[in-house]
């Protein structure tokens, strides 16, 4: 139904797909920026990817979910922290992104959650990710590991 | 996706959610809205609790007084929150140097479960060398918790598994034992060294 396509290695990586059903056109519009993840300690525990998800073209576009190898369940969640501080995670809402608008999953705030990790995460690799469009595009990033304390994408 | 949400996270998830969010109403803006001084940590001198640290030390709030002290509550299966805190810390101590070696860094888990003093010692291998792990029993925890004016909550997810929610504020000690402020999950990096130098100084001040 949907081709997948990959670029291996690159930090910043666009794919476009095909699509079989275009109910809304635009998820060929749009670039994923800045992939990174840490590494994890073996596979009992959840991972997290960032990266910021930007619309270029001229319709609106709705992200509803992720798909990847490396976790049976990946999920979009939102943490949030309260006016006491107590933080909680919770799967987001379907995340829509205007035209010209960008998206970021950034530690804090939207994550791309791996639950049920198939392989251990193991910093210097990478894995891909496809996500997931309302009008039946997949747009598939590969997103380098990092250390554990990894702050950002450049780090 | 609403169907999925429910399914992933299972009624109980959802119950626990639900509970989550009335409590924040009690606390925030309903008859438990905090008197200001009722939230505040207790000196670490009028706590009591008994934890083992991730090289096998007994260790308590008494180990902690005679230095300023960071206190951080979180868990090893934390994806987000815990990892994004424990590099934040360490980056702060980067930035303080030779400094950081005066003060304890402490990160007590609030999943002793899972956390047994060897995933402790593996997790906290990979930040910053100053940091230490506590764990111990649940009642022990609990207590520690309590004395911090902090929470958590087991939140069950689907599979079985189950994560935690808690509180992510980093807890500022001066050298003896009094809270000097704590640092938000959300402050930006500029404001939380200057208050970790705070911490730093009130020691200075408190020892001449
Ligand atoms: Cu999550």
């Amino acid at each position: 139904m949907t081709k997948l396509t990959y670029i291996n290695g690159l930090p910043l990586v666009l794919l476009l797909s095909g699509m079989s059903t275009p109910a809304f056109a635009g998820s060929e519009d749009v670039v994923v920026e800045n992939a990174w993840s840490r590494a994890s300690i073996g596979v009992n525990r959840p991972g997290a990817a960032y990266m910021t998800v930007r619309n270029t073209g001229e319709d609106t576009i709705t992200l509803t979910g992720l798909t990847t190898p490396l976790a049976v369940m990946p999920q979009i969640h939102e943490t949030k922290t309260n006016a006491d501080g107590v933080s909680s995670m919770a799967p987001a809402d379907e995340i829509t992104i205007e035209p010209g608008q960008s998206v970021a999953l950034e530690p804090g705030g939207l994550h791309a959650m791996l639950m049920k990790l198939q392989n251990p995460m193991i910093e210097g690799e990478t894995f891909p990710l496809t996500l997931t469009f309302s009008d039946g595009g997949e747009v598939t990033v590969e997103v380098p590991i990092l250390g554990i304390a990894a702050r950002g994408p450049e780090s | 996706m609403q169907r999925r949400h429910v399914v992933q996270y299972g009624a109980a998830g959802v119950g626990a959610v639900a509970l989550m969010l009335g409590v924040g109403w009690w606390r925030v803006d309903g008859p438990g809205a905090p008197k200001p001084a009722g939230q505040r940590p207790l000196p670490l001198s009028a706590m009591d609790f008994r934890l083992t640290d991730h090289e096998g030390n007994k260790v308590g709030p008494e180990t902690l007084i005679g230095r300023p002290t960071m206190v951080f509550f979180g868990f090893t299966y934390c994806p987000e929150v815990c990892p994004t805190t424990l590099s934040d810390i360490s980056g702060w101590l980067e930035d303080l140097g030779d400094d950081a070696a005066r003060m304890n860094v402490v990160f007590i888990t609030v999943d002793p479960e899972r956390d047994t003093a060897e995933a402790m010692a593996e997790y906290v291998g990979y930040f910053h060398p100053a940091i230490r792990g506590w764990t111990g029993p649940e009642d022990q925890i609990s207590r520690a918790v309590e004395a911090f004016r902090a929470s958590y909550e087991r939140v069950p997810t689907e599979g079985g598994d189950y994560t935690m929610n808690h509180t992510a504020s980093v807890f500022l000690f001066d050298a003896k034992g009094e809270l000097v402020t704590m640092i938000d999950y959300h402050e930006p990096r500029e404001f939380a060294v200057p208050k970790i130098r705070r911490a730093l100084t009130e020691d200075v001040e408190g020892a001449t």
